[in-house]
Parts: structure tokens; sequence; C-alpha cells
């Protein structure tokens, strides 16, 4: 099924869920690797490149993904009503942390008025111009949020696995795309 | 009262008591812009990169007679830096390199001033950058002075000297490579007499 049922993640929920999950974070690692290139390393300019295309596919996909969210069913939660409620909130911040990420990530090199060049495709042009000190501070906030968005994704994580080991439901087996029923335990991976 | 007065009886003649010709005040032409300060600096050794302090101000002193009192001032605002590409300059401010949210400014101040005659000479002064202070020399030369069109009297300097970009702690500062390493200045600077 490419749509999500009320219990089962479609095939288009779970691709997108484990796509961005390794885009989030190899962009997460590409960002603090390409900070700290010295200026004669090979890839000193290509990094920055590459973390500023990435970045705009992400966002295109975050921006599918989104809609793809309110098109479907969201699956039944299996855990306890704190524990849903909880996760809810992780889940609602993460997307509000991508949404911010991929904002500010656009107006860091933006800022000035030279767009963005996608894969040397296309260019994203620059709209809002940003002061010094504004700009700085987008900086600055650009790299807290990245932070913030892999300590939840490892929260998000660690609840997977608590849901899968201790609690022994459906939860993680569920996004990794069995077909199975909730009744089929533990037999994911 | 009294010990004002004699004070300033006192002050007053060792002011008179000074060469007749009087010391000439100036502040940097902040408002009109006719101040410049900028660098280069080589790009892998192929070419220069030229950037400019757009903020900073300053004043300097003045004595025909007395070249030996000459002196300036300046304090340059660093988080306005322009090399003419943003995502550098974003760089060049973090803590990388400048390190503005730390150290906002670099301020020069001369503590001496030789004359080489025909409006030339060296001026050697701290200069504090990045946390750092160092001596420096400058070369100096006026270009001109004389009334402006618009009642004031204006007089004007270009200078220039060489940074080592070791010397000043940069975090990043030995990432840019030997060919790198100097940093020249030039500055102009026109002063309207106060």
């Amino acid at each position: 099924m490419l749509t999500n049922g009320s219990t089962t993640y479609g095939s288009i929920a779970i691709s997108l869920h484990w796509l961005m999950a390794i885009l989030i974070f190899s962009m997460f690692a590409l960002g603090l690797w390409m900070v700290d290139l010295n200026y004669y390393h090979p890839w000193y300019h290509d990094a920055a490149e590459l973390h500023k295309s990435m970045g705009i596919l992400l966002f295109l996909l975050l921006l599918f993904r989104f809609t793809w969210r309110f098109r479907n069913p969201i699956p039944k939660p299996l855990g306890k009503a704190w524990e849903n409620s909880l996760a809810s909130l992780v889940h609602r911040s993460h997307y509000l942390l991508l949404f911010a990420i991929a904002i500010t990530g656009y107006f860091i090199p933006t800022a000035n008025g030279v767009g963005i060049d996608l894969f040397n495709l296309i260019t994203i042009p620059a709209t809002l111009s940003f002061s010094k000190t504004e700009v700085d501070l987008i900086g600055e906030l650009h790299q807290a949020i990245a932070w913030s968005i892999v300590i939840l994704a490892l929260l998000h994580a660690g609840a997977a696995m608590k849901h899968h080991f201790i609690d022994k439901d459906a939860t993680l087996i569920r996004m990794l795309g069995c077909q199975c029923s909730q009744k089929s335990k533990q037999q994911g991976d | 009262m009294k010990i004002k007065t004699i004070l300033a009886a006192g002050l007053l003649s060792f002011g008179l008591s000074l060469p007749a010709q009087a010391v000439e005040n100036y502040n940097f032409d902040i408002k009109g812009q006719h101040a410049f300060i900028q660098f280069k600096i080589k790009h892998l050794g192929y070419s220069w990169l030229i950037g400019n302090f757009n903020t900073f101000d300053g004043s300097f002193t003045y004595d025909a007679e007395n070249p030996a009192f000459n002196s300036v001032n300046t304090t340059i605002d660093l988080a306005s830096i322009d090399s003419n590409h943003s995502e550098r300059d974003k760089h060049l401010r973090s803590g990388d390199f400048f390190d503005v949210a730390n150290y906002p400014t670099a301020t020069f101040k001369s503590t001496k001033f030789q004359s080489s005659g025909d409006g030339k000479g060296i001026m050697t002064g701290e200069l504090t950058l990045h946390g750092v202070t160092q001596t420096i020399t400058l070369d100096v030369q006026e270009i001109g002075g004389g009334k402006d069109p618009w009642g004031g009297f204006r007089r004007g300097f270009e200078g220039s000297t060489t940074l080592h970009l070791s010397d000043y702690k940069m975090v990043k500062g030995n990432m840019l490579g030997a060919p790198a390493e100097n940093v020249e200045i030039f500055l102009s600077i026109e002063g309207i007499r106060q």
C-alpha cells in the first residue's frame, strides 16, 4: 500500500521517513565537517555547495511529506496516553525544526542577494536580505536547530527501541515496512 | 573656587608657553566619509583579495612647527569588514578569525611620530586587534590640506603598513597558508579641523 492505513504506514510515508532520516544525519555530519575544513582541502567549496543543494532537496521532500501527512490517516499510536502525547510533541517539534532549519539555511548564503545553485543546474533566487548581525544570528540559530533535530531524533529512536524491546509492540516494525499486523510482534529487522 | 582658579591660570600659562603655532585637532571626516581603511591579502598567492572596514572613527592632531607632536587615534568596528562577499565576511567575523562577538573593535593609538620632511613620516603606535597589542609603524604621507569650499578646513593623509596575520592569534589564521601571512593595509584619512 502506498497510503497509510489506520494502523499501518504506507510505503510512501515509510520511504520518506527513512530517506529523510539518512539525509538529515548526513547533512548534520556534512555541516559539522565542512565548517572545519582547511581552506586548502579539495572539498572546501564543494562541501558547502553540496550542503546547500541537499538542503533545498530536503526542503522539497519536507514539503511533500508534510502534505502527505495531512492527506493520509495517521496510524494509531501504540503507547500509553502520556507516551502518545510525548511522541506527538516530538513529531510536531521535528516538523517545526525541519522547516526552521531549511529556512535559516536558505537565508545564510542568500542574505546578500546571491542565489543558491542547485547542483549547478538552476539557481534558487535570493529573496529577503539581512544585516550582518542578523546573518550571524541566523547562522547560530541554524547550528542550534541542527543539534536540536539530532538530539530529538535520538530521543525518537530511543523511544522506538523502547517500544520494540521493552513494550514489544509494532511501533518500530511497522515503520520498517513489515506488512504483518500488530500481532506478529518482534519479527522485524 | 580658589584652587580651580589657580589650576586654570596654571593650565592657561602652560598653554601659552607652548610654541605660537597651536596644535590643530582634526576629526576623521566620517559624516562625508572621506576616510578609508583598506586591506589586501593574497589569495593562494595568485591574486590580491581587497576589502574595507566600513565603520571606524578617529581623530588626529597636526602641528606644523613640531611634527613630533603629531598623533592619531582610531577605533575600528571589525564587524564592518567588507570583502564584497557576504559568506566570506560572515566567516571573517566568526570565531575562526576576528571573533567580533568577543573582540568587536580594533584600536590604534600613536605613540611617536618621526617626520622625514616633505610631508612624510613614520607613525609608530599600538594596534590592538583580537586581544593582541602590537607596536606597528605606519608610513604616512600628507596629501594636502587647506580650506574646503564650505567654510571648513581639512587635511588629508595616506598611510600604509604591513601586518602579519600570525601575530594576531586568530583561530584559523594559519589556515590561509603562507601566502596570506602578510596583510597590506592602506589608509586614506581626511580630517576636518575642529
